[in-house]
Parts: C-alpha cells; structure tokens; sequence
C-alpha cells in the first residue's frame, strides 16, 4: 500500500467499504452523497497511506472516524476540519477481522440499548448529526451541563464494555 | 477540580469535533502542553469509533468500486509510466499467451506451485512487486500473471469446478480455479480426445442466470492435456457451473449442443 499497489487498495476497499458507506449513509441519509464520501475516503488513503499509523491501532476505527468526520463536514457544508494525518484513534478491541467487528458492533449496539434514551439521544446527535453541545440543548431544553456530561459518560459506557475481557 | 477534570468533559466533545468557540481554543492550548489528554483525546475518538462501527446499512453500489479503481489507475498512471521510461523497456501486454506455449505441460504444473508459494508471502511479495515493477518491465508483468493464476487456485474465496464426461471411458476430465471478484479463471484439463481439424473445444461459464459466457477455446495437446489461463470474463460473473462443448476453431458465442463435459462447484 505504501508503494501505491492498486491490488492491495481493492483488498482494503472489499474489507473495509461496507462500514465506511453504512457510516456516511448513516449521517448523509443520502446514497449519492455517500457514495462520494465512500470515494473520498478511500483516495485520500490511496494518495497518503502514511496517513493512518497501523502501529497505533485498528484500520477499521480509524476509517470510520475519518468518514464520520467527512460525512458531518458535507452536512454541514463546511471545510474539513482537520488533516487525517492528525487523526489517532485508540481503541480496546482487536477490530481487524470482519467477525470481531461484528460482535463489537453487536456490544456496542446492546450498551446503546441499555442506556437511558436522553444520554443515548445526546450522545447520537453529537455523533452523527454533528450537533454541538449548546444545539442539543436547545434542541432537548436541558442544560448545557448536562448535555456535556451525558457524551462523555456515554462515550465511556462504550468503552468500559470492552474493557476486562 | 485538577486541570484535567475541568477539561474532561471538552475533550470527549473536542473528540467528535463538535467543541466550539472559547471553549475549543482553550482545550487546543491545553493540548498542544499535556500528553495525558492528548491520550486520552485518542481513546474517546476510538471510543467515537465504536458508535460508528455498530452502524448497520446496505452494502455500497456494485459500481462505486470500479469508480474507484478507475480514478485510482488515472492517478497512478503518469507515474508508471515514467518510471517505465526511464527503465527504457517496454511492457507489452500480448506477452501472457506466448509465455504459456514456450513451456511444457510439466514445466507448466512446476511454475503453478512456484506461483503458489510466492502468493502466500502476501506482504514481502507486495513489497517487491512493487520494487519490481519501477525497476523491471516485462519481468514484473510476468510475475503478476503468475500471482493471478496462483490466487485463483490458492484464494480460499476461489471457486473449484470438476468436470467429468458425461458418457462412459475414457475418462476425460478438467478442474477449472475460479475467483470470481478478480475474474481470474485457471482451467486444466486431461485426457480430453482429439479433434478433428478445424473443430475445437470451448469452454463455458454458466452463469446462476442468463446465457453461457465464453471462457475461452482451447485444442488439446498430443498428451490429451489443456489449459486455459485467465480469459476475459466480465466482471463478477456468478459461476452456477463450467461445461464444454465442441465448436469450430474460431469458437462461439453461444455453445453448440451437445454439452460434452460439466460440472458444478465443489
């Protein structure tokens, strides 16, 4: 990939465009708009592949923060915020077969269903609608305080059920 | 209240960059000074990440992929082509067929294991392909040819079809590798009858719908033996099975009944 081998483009796209489309379509709620972010996720790992650091974790993390950052920047009509050089995401679970996703997916979607809908609620618009913290709350009528505290609990609920085995 | 518990709370929304104003330049500040939250800004992404991960939704267009590849080969292109200019030799595509015939049938079977080998040392292969490829022009077509045929036997995602006569001994008989999402296709065949002149055999890919797709015209050798390497196939063809048919030398587009030899996958 580094030296630009085009076989080995269509083998990480054949792996990983069915989470980067479901992602983008998940924000968009447009195909074709999707399928553009689709195309512009996986060129501009073709043309920086030093861009994602395999040392520092999962290909398939990695790839779906840069599309949901892509995706809520054409929702929001603004320019990339940042470069994906500067993009490291860590993340507990070893995500690399399609399987193990899977079941991460399956977790992730278990913790979600368990947790109290207003933290849910606030934790889905600040992901894929883009929404800041001062819109949720004028949106849901609770503080800013509040708004704030139920994302970061919400995003560590995600975390803690793939910690300890 | 330490100095990361006051920005805790901006992080994870700095984290799905929704952090704006006086609030996103004083946690930027902070970050650019303390690694502990620059660590922790990389696990709440990750953290992101698994949201995203759980989303369920269709499959992307048959066509984006191609979409892909196509503007991937324009961007490639100027490149390659230069260096192959300044390694002053040619690539010439036509050479696959002319590789096939200067060698023998057990030569043949030997260069498919070799290819075989080579395929399973996926990252160091890639690596010198690569190498390769800006250094030696022919030689690198070759060896990517060669990758071909070993992945469509190789690839636990190929397909392997047995053909067997339909009537009675002897017992002709052809195996065709077939891996459907690079359209290579490695067919082999024994023991298959002469023909006479100007007749030949022709092989074909019955599709789960729709007509028969050609796969290639092929005339054994005095041993009986055959091969067919990597015909042009249209993209994603679904094989239901492979039959063969006698056809004028010219082949067909369509198979002339009867089906001598078939069979379904394994």
């Amino acid at each position: 990939m580094r030296s630009g081998d085009q076989s080995a483009l269509a083998e990480l796209y054949d792996r990983y465009s069915s989470v980067v489309y479901a992602v983008a379509l998940r924000v968009l709620g447009d195909s074709g708009a999707a399928e553009d972010v689709l195309q512009e996720v996986f060129l501009q790992l073709w043309r920086n592949p030093g861009a994602f650091d395999a040392a520092r974790g999962s290909l398939g993390a990695w790839l779906a923060v840069i599309t949901r950052n892509r995706s809520i920047d054409a929702l929001r009509r603004r320019r990339p915020e940042t470069d994906i050089e500067d993009v490291i995401v860590s993340v507990a679970p070893d995500l690399a077969a399609a399987a193990d996703r899977s079941r991460a997916a399956e977790k992730v979607r278990g913790v979600l269903g368990s947790m109290p809908v207003p933290q849910r609620t606030a934790l889905e618009m600040a992901y894929f609608e883009g929404m800041s913290h001062s819109e949720i709350a004028s949106k849901t009528g609770e503080p800013l305080g509040t708004i704030k505290t139920r994302i970061r609990s919400g995003l560590l609920a995600l975390r803690k059920a793939f910690q300890g085995g | 209240m330490t100095e990361h518990e006051q920005f805790a709370e901006d992080l994870a929304l700095y984290a799905l960059n929704v952090l704006e104003g006086e609030d996103r330049v004083q946690i930027e500040k902070h970050l650019a000074t303390c690694s502990t939250c620059r660590v922790e800004l990389e696990h709440l992404r990750g953290d992101g990440a698994l949201l995203a991960l759980s989303t369920v939704g269709p499959r992307p267009p048959q066509r984006a992929r191609q979409r892909l590849l196509d503007s991937v080969a324009k961007e490639a292109a100027p490149a390659l082509a230069q260096k192959t200019r300044q390694a002053g030799a040619p690539i010439t595509v036509g050479a696959r067929r002319s590789w096939w015939g200067v060698l023998g049938w057990a030569a043949t079977a030997a260069i498919l294991v070799f290819a075989a080998s080579l395929w399973k040392e996926n990252a160091a292969l890639r690596q010198d392909v690569s190498t390769l490829r800006s250094l030696f022009g022919q030689q690198t077509v070759e060896l990517e040819q060669a990758r071909n045929v070993a992945s469509a036997i190789t690839n636990p995602g190929g397909e392997r079809f047995t053909l067997v006569a339909v009537k009675a001994p002897p017992q002709p008989q052809g195996k065709a590798f077939y891996l459907r999402n690079r359209s290579n296709l490695v067919f082999v065949a024994n023991n298959m009858p002469a023909l006479p002149p100007q007749k030949a055999y022709e092989l074909w890919l019955i599709p789960a719908q729709g007509a028969p797709i050609p796969a290639g015209v092929f005339k054994p050798d005095a041993h009986g033996s055959a091969t067919v390497v990597n015909p042009p196939l249209p993209a994603g063809a679904e094989a239901k099975a492979f039959a063969i048919t006698v056809e004028n030398e010219a082949g067909a587009t369509a198979p002339t009944m009867p089906i001598i030899m078939m069979g379904t996958g394994e």
